[in-house]
């Protein structure tokens, strides 16, 4: 039977807020399920707490919950929605979690839930260790050699028989998080203890290590009748040892012959049945013993993965679709291939090119974290390219990764030939240590020498890869040799075009520019050509416009004519009227912290309001594990690195009417100048109009003819100056580099020593752009604001007031729609002042402005006036508000998707909907949306990962993700969000805390309240003394320096329930980094503001007050 | 320094490469492979003679050549079609470079064009002529050669790769064949002796293959499960098979066009009824066609090892590898005959069963290598029918 008639409606649950191991894949594989679910006619009920996804959008599906993902709260939905069934593959480990935990406590019994696509005893055996190696065993697979240990006693038996190195992975944790390699006694004493802790259910694997071996994954697929079809099977460059989400890996297996592959193919067949996943896709990971072949079984997810995510961008193969399919009842050869049309799902892809992915890190904004690659997931991004050949995808992959490389080396960026070149000692080493860089050292090693095996020796990497990187080296040196830009004869060019060498590569090589490269190679015909990801290596037509380039001689893309007669087909049956415009959305890349599935979300709602409009969408984006990146999102898709050169290569095929690059974050804003002089139309605000705004100086001379208020400021292009400056506008001041995202190298200084040190770290990380001073506001609230002009009217859908005060990144920040303690003046002023900008600046589309408020002597407004600390209320009355302008940016920001779920107005359609000529009148959008209710955002911060990294606020971002919270009241809306934010207030138990100076005074109402809730307080000497004073009884605990049992000792021990330490200082090494890396070890929430400490009182008190409930967007919009 | 080669097809259309095999010139009908892995196993098929394959997975070579992943003791393909060959073997198991295997048999072989474009063209316009050569380069005369080359309907060219004489086969299947000592084939009498080695069941019929062509892996497999294996030239009479007495015949995969194989035909007509019969791919075809049936020229034939068919007495479906380019004709299919297989693709016969008469037949490659072991259920049948 296809179909099961006997489901009406389904319950989903998503994967939560992007965090390392994590990310933008599961809204792709969420989206994808929601949609598949619909076409069948189910109602689809979805629960997830992140708001910057397209699954959560009210027209995803039909009944949405952005709530906390926990299992009490999906249980208030299940009792609201009463679904006949819960799909809980889809939703990463989040998700497999949350349906386990409601399994647990007898929820889907108690209403009769039943769970499709893998039931609670499936995923038990294929995620508990003891189980899962049963399983292996009875059907003749090897496994590593392993034991699994609930105590450290058991643990150090079972080395005697394991042996060190060895692997401890704690069970049930996401993204391998906490697994790491011991080799030694002590360091696996350690290990195993974290392990204990970090594990659910108390227990660690101990295994043997097969560091050195080939990895592979396998993405199957099984239906309800047993047919069982391999997607995709993946290759890791780096060899065992390295997380598969840290490691390059490449599609399909590249140095298996097909005796070795139909052996491991045998045997993910073989355990997707045994572990009994009924219907849906798994992601089995293999290692090979390269000397022998011996083959072992790593683990098995049964649910969609980062993996699959990629296998289905890289081969085309919609996995998430076909597993909501199939758990419906559907078997795979009922489903149809829609690239295909002709044939069904039911076959094994073959592709007719090469994939490779490579992980993007953000250890720079972790300077403390140790960088070396390890068990555990470290990455936050990846970047997928697509070539004829593994030379020309991974040189693609390098420059989609947008670190400032565009290729393997000689591209201007690396540090061969300069005086910072590494000798062989620094090689070796960096090689034989896995890490980010260790991809640049094996181009090193080649160029000092190192032969393919020594570098094989050193790496365990596949001597095929190795061999490739040779070659492409080679050819870097041949044309090197070729004696001039003049003399290089067009079959090397071609040959270098073909092995993936940029413009911009063979301009530094040969002393041009890439202009010339390019214009060389247009007059001599080396052009790129676009092939089709078709799932069947050309073997039957394609219809899904899915594209990548390459170096060959056959174009696929159809003429415009065509594709449009391929739309109106499609189109008709919709009853859309057609247009006969491109235009061209470009993505975000990678992600990274700063810019992440914010950006995708708008660039995928550009892309719908175009299909809306009937106007061709075309999609240009590098980034697999994104929505924009399915092929169903636009017209066209090109899986393509977001450069200058990539981007014209499509424009020149594609010509474009408009591109729009105000969507994806910095990274198409970075290529809008180049673009534009090309001669790409740019729609939307101008070029000119997003330089004013970033420009300082043009920038102070807007504001002053707004009449609006900046803090003081200054742009030094050297130390001499920003001494200058900084004596000018007086200390504290805030340093960063110009044209960076997400605050990087951003600090805030307050003496000279700070001044020294920070302002020489920003003029590195600005690489010859100048530096940026401004006056800190110290004390002020932060406000950030969206708003959509065309030109002439202007919408404010979203003034947001920051929890944390100014100094803390708008992206780590908590906010609120609307603010929750502005006065209605004060907000009306910035709306105002927010409309004067984007009128000035001509903003065509989104734009977002951030303002300070500082509340200062009515009688004194001068900036000088002296510092006070803290911006109580009850110290407000005597002074008077002001607004201060400090950033705008006329383009969509990160805040855009929080917006639209707060307000309910889809506010990236109507911003893309201006930016093609149909006005805000015309859209009938003429009115700021009020918010019913209270939304709250909370960061999410991956500090989990960096064990002993200090995890205090400031102005560098470093937050992956974010969750929101709503309620009629901003208490419980706060309260929802810290939950949703994995920060458990406690409700009752021991609070510690511990604040700087500054803080003091605030601390004693928040610890009166605490006690009057019945908490118990512990405080160091000097807050215990305040407490004292004001009649507060604490328990005094000692300093780290004072001994034990000191509060690292309580962490431990599970006795504290909440952290409240705000910082004096900032570091790992100072006391409080330490105690605040503890608390982040321990689990244990930890405050680090006064304003956050002030939120999360209230919501302790409104939580006595009233019960969490839940609530749809549908029926909160309804109204 | 590279050498540069030429593919010319029928049509008109060149295509400029480097040269990766032998210097020299060859003609043959140019068709494509969807197989990611197998090379070897492809390259050593009998299957393609007279057939220049290309390749659609770009990257070929990358594991080398070995001893073991044989399935015939040459490569038997006109000519070979990549888009970049290795200069390194990476296998534990590999003897040497793919190029100097290449070499080494006389395969004239071509790298760096592009291949899609390629497997495009033959896809719109059906598998064409060609003529792939290192010594000619003139783009005029490469063109005339590959429209005077004679293409493969009603061509003989079983007879260019049948064995001189009869032999007995012993060889098992490659240790790489099974997952592990316990599972593997679905042999429920494959049982482990003492000493880890397997032994044979008391029931060891004597199966006759007749030799069209046959790839290694089919009489391994025959082996394996305990079979006597003869091999019988596919020029062989009926006399001659009965004459050794076997308890089934199996029919193996080969070249070209199955019609004008009359003496093979003719040998089915007597055997059939006599005892078990099953057949592979050419082997299906001159079985269907001794009931009645007809065959065809398809437009580019299926080849690879992703091919999807459905059992049609229960639905499943099996991932099969692939490598034909006629089949059997849906229309005026012999009542006798019925349709057990299907392929999922295009709806063609995949296999066949006599209604009446102990034999059946499948198109596709259940012996695999290369490709999927979805179908080794098919020589248990074989072996059972032979009780």
């Amino acid at each position: 039977m296809p179909r099961r008639d006997d489901l009406h409606k389904i319950l989903l649950i998503g994967s939560g807020p992007i965090i390392i191991g994590q990310a933008c894949e599961f809204d792709y594989s969420g989206t994808q399920a929601c949609k598949a679910l619909r076409e069948e006619g189910y109602e689809v009920v979805l629960v997830n707490s992140n708001p910057a996804t397209i699954m959560t959008d009210p027209a995803t599906a039909q009944r949405t919950y952005i709530e906390p993902l926990s299992w009490e709260v999906v249980a208030k939905v299940i009792e609201v929605e009463r679904p006949d069934a819960l799909l809980p593959t889809l939703g990463g480990q989040t998700g497999l979690n949350v349906a386990m935990d409601l399994v647990k406590h007898g929820v889907l019994e108690k209403y009769g839930v039943e769970m499709i696509g893998a039931n609670a005893d499936v995923i038990d055996k294929a995620e508990s260790r003891q189980r899962f190696k049963q399983a292996m065993a009875s059907i003749g697979l090897e496994v590593c050699r392993g034991q699994v240990v609930t105590t450290l006693e058991d643990a150090r038996a079972s080395i005697d028989q394991i042996g060190l190195p060895a692997v401890v992975r704690p069970s049930f944790t996401m993204g391998g998080s906490g697994s790491s390699i011991a080799y030694n006694r002590q360091e696996f004493d350690e290990l195993v203890l974290r392990g204990l802790d970090l594990s659910p259910i108390t227990e660690v694997l101990i295994e043997e290590s097969i560091l050195g071996w080939k990895e592979y994954e396998m993405e199957v697929m099984r239906d309800a009748d047993d047919n069982v079809v391999i997607i995709c099977a993946i290759e890791n460059f780096d060899p065992m040892g390295v997380h598969t989400g840290d490691s390059i890996t490449v599609a399909p297996a590249q140095t298996l012959s097909d005796k070795e592959y139909q052996r491991m193919r045998d045997a993910s067949l073989a355990v997707i049945r045994e572990i009994g996943v009924e219907t849906g896709g798994s992601n089995i990971q293999f290692a090979t013993d390269p000397g022998s072949g011996r083959m072992i079984v790593i683990e098995m997810n049964p649910r969609v993965s980062r993996s699959s995510a990629l296998a289905s961008k890289a081969t085309g193969f919609p996995i998430a679709k076909i597993a909501a399919k199939l758990a419906v009842g559907y078997r795979l050869h009922e489903l149809p291939n829609d690239i295909t049309r002709e044939t069904t799902a039911c076959f094994e892809p073959t592709i007719d090119y090469v994939v490779t992915k490579i992980p993007r890190f953000a250890f720079e904004k972790f300077p403390e974290a140790d960088d070396t690659l390890t068990t555990q997931m470290k990455s936050v991004g990846e970047t997928m390219a697509i070539g004829s050949t593994f030379k020309e995808s991974f040189q693609k992959a390098l420059r989609g990764l947008e670190v400032g490389s565009f290729g393997f080396g000689s591209d201007g960026s690396d540090l061969w030939g300069t005086s910072e070149q590494p000798d062989e000692t620094e090689i070796r080493a960096k090689l034989s240590r896995p890490c980010p860089e260790r991809v640049w050292y094996l181009r090193y090693a080649i160029l000092s020498g190192f032969s393919v095996d020594q570098i094989h020796e050193l790496t365990r990497i596949d001597r095929w890869f190795l061999d490739n990187l040779l070659e492409i080296v080679e050819t870097e040196q041949k044309i090197r040799a070729c004696g001039g830009w003049d003399q290089l004869s067009p079959e090397l060019l071609r040959t270098a075009k073909r092995q993936g060498f940029s413009d911009r590569q063979l301009a530094m090589i040969l002393h041009t520019t890439e202009l010339e490269v390019r214009a060389r190679r247009l007059e001599l015909g080396i052009v790129a050509v676009f092939k089709s990801v078709d799932t069947c290596a050309a073997e039957f037509e394609a219809y899904t416009p899915y594209y990548y380039s390459t170096y060959e001689t056959e174009d696929e893309i159809p003429p415009k004519e065509k594709r449009r007669e391929t739309r109106d087909a499609g189109r008709e049956l919709e009853g859309k009227k057609l247009e006969s415009r491109t235009i061209m959305i470009l993505g975000g890349g990678p992600n990274r912290i700063g810019q992440g599935i914010e950006f995708d979300y708008c660039c995928c709602h550009a892309s719908f309001a175009m299909r809306e409009l009937g106007i061709e969408s075309v999609m240009v984006n590098s980034n697999p594990e994104t929505v924009s990146t399915d092929y169903d999102t636009s017209d066209l898709l090109f899986f393509e690195p977001l450069t200058v050169e990539d981007v014209l290569n499509i424009c020149d095929r594609v010509k474009p009417d408009g591109v729009i690059v105000q969507f994806g974050g910095q990274t198409p804003l970075n290529l809008a100048r180049a673009l534009k002089s090309a001669g790409v139309p740019i729609i939307g605000t101008s070029v000119e109009a997003i330089e004013r705004a970033e420009d300082r100086e043009k920038f102070q001379q807007l504001l002053n003819k707004l009449g609006l208020r900046q803090p003081k400021n200054g742009i030094a292009r050297t130390m001499e100056q920003a001494r200058r400056i900084t004596a000018e506008i007086g200390f504290p001041i805030l340093v960063r580099p110009s044209f960076v995202l997400g605050g990087r190298a951003m600090e805030i200084c307050y003496d000279k020593g700070q001044l020294e040190k920070y302002v020489s770290e920003a003029f590195l990380v600005a690489q010859g752009q100048p530096v940026l001073i401004d006056r800190f506001l110290e004390g002020a609230t932060e406000v950030d604001v969206d708003a959509i002009c065309d030109g002439t009217h202007v919408v404010v859908p979203g003034i947001m007031e920051h929890i944390e005060e100014a100094g803390v990144h708008s992206g780590d920040s908590a906010c609120a729609i609307p603010p929750y303690s502005l006065p209605g003046p004060v907000v009306r002023e910035i709306r105002d002042a927010t409309a004067k900008l984007a009128r000035e600046l001509n903003v065509v589309g989104l734009m977002n402005v951030q303002f300070a408020v500082r509340w200062e002597e009515a009688q004194n407004m001068k900036e000088e006036m002296q510092e006070q600390p803290g911006s109580q209320p009850a110290l407000r009355a005597s002074r008077l508000p002001v607004i201060y302008v400090l950033e705008v940016n006329p383009r969509a920001s990160r805040t855009v998707p929080f917006v639209a779920k707060a307000t309910g107005m889809p506010v990236a359609g109507i911003a893309a909907k201006v930016m093609v000529g149909v006005s805000l009148a015309e859209q009938g959008v003429t009115n700021d949306p009020i918010p019913s209710h209270v939304s709250v955002k909370e960061s999410v911060f991956p500090f989990i990962k960096f064990t002993g990294v200090d995890i205090v606020l400031g102005p560098e971002m470093r937050s992956t993700g974010e969750v929101m919270g709503i309620s009629p009241r901003f208490s419980i809306a706060f309260a929802k969000s810290q939950m949703a934010a994995g920060c458990l207030l406690p409700k009752e138990g021991n609070i510690f805390i511990s604040v700087a100076k500054r803080g003091k005074e605030s601390i004693v109402d928040l610890a009166h309240r605490l006690a009057i809730l019945g908490y118990s307080l512990l405080a160091t000497e000097g807050t215990a003394a305040v407490l004292k004073q004001a009649g507060i009884s604490s328990r005094r605990v000692r300093k780290i320096r004072e001994g034990h049992p000191n509060l690292i000792d309580f962490l431990t021990d599970g006795e504290v329930a909440l952290v409240m330490n705000t910082p004096s200082g900032k570091g790992a090494r100072t006391d409080e980094g330490r105690i605040r890396a503890a608390a982040v070890q321990a689990g244990v929430p930890c405050l680090t503001t006064i304003e956050a400490a002030t939120a999360a009182v209230m919501a302790m008190e409104a939580m006595r007050e009233e019960e969490i409930g839940v609530l749809s967007l549908q029926d909160r919009f309804a109204t | 320094m590279t050498q540069p080669a030429k593919l010319a097809l029928e049509d008109g259309t060149v295509y400029t490469g480097i040269s990766i095999g032998a210097t020299g010139e060859v003609d043959g009908e140019v068709c494509f492979n969807t197989s990611m892995t197998g090379y070897q196993e492809i390259l050593t098929d009998p299957s393609y003679r007279g057939q220049i394959v290309t390749m659609t997975y770009p990257q070929i070579g990358n594991y080398g050549v070995n001893d073991q992943d044989l399935e015939s003791s040459r490569p038997h393909l006109a000519g070979f079609i990549i888009r970049e060959h290795s200069r390194v073997a990476s296998n534990f198991r590999s003897s040497g470079l793919l190029s100097d295997y290449l070499e080494q048999w006389g395969v004239v072989a071509i790298e760096s064009i592009d291949t899609r474009a390629l497997v495009k063209h033959i896809r719109t316009l059906g598998a064409l002529r060609g003529v792939l050569s290192t010594t000619d380069l003139d783009d005029a005369s490469l063109v005339a050669k590959a429209q005077a080359s004679p293409g493969l309907v009603g061509r003989d060219l079983v007879q260019e790769v049948v064995p001189e004489q009869p032999c007995h086969w012993e060889e098992p299947l490659s240790e790489w064949t099974y997952l592990n000592s316990e599972c593997g084939m679905r042999n429920a009498e494959l049982k482990k002796g003492a000493s880890g080695k397997r032994f044979l069941t008391p029931f060891s019929p004597h199966v006759v293959a007749l030799d069209y062509g046959m790839k290694w892996n089919i009489p391994r497999h025959l082996a394996d499960m305990g079979c006597e294996v003869t091999i019988l030239p596919g020029t062989a009479t009926a006399e001659d098979v009965l004459a050794q007495q076997p308890n089934g015949v199996f029919l193996s995969n080969g070249p070209g066009d199955p019609e004008p194989l009359a003496y093979a035909i003719e040998t089915l007509r007597d055997l059939l009824g006599k005892q078990p019969i099953f057949g592979i791919c050419l082997g299906h075809q001159l079985l269907s066609l001794a009931c009645g049936a007809k065959t065809f020229k398809m437009k580019f034939g299926h080849r690879g090892a992703n091919q999807p068919v459905q059992n049609l007495a229960d639905q499943s479906v099996e991932i099969t590898s692939q490598n034909h380019g006629f089949a059997v004709l849906e229309e005026n299919l012999p009542d006798a005959l019925e349709v057990t297989h299907r392929n999922l693709n295009d709806q063609t016969i995949e296999g066949v069963r006599h209604r009446e008469l102990p034999a059946f037949s499948v198109q596709y490659h259940p012996e695999a290598s290369a490709g999927p072991h979805d179908s080794h259920y098919l020589f248990q049948q074989f072996y059972e029918s032979m009780r």
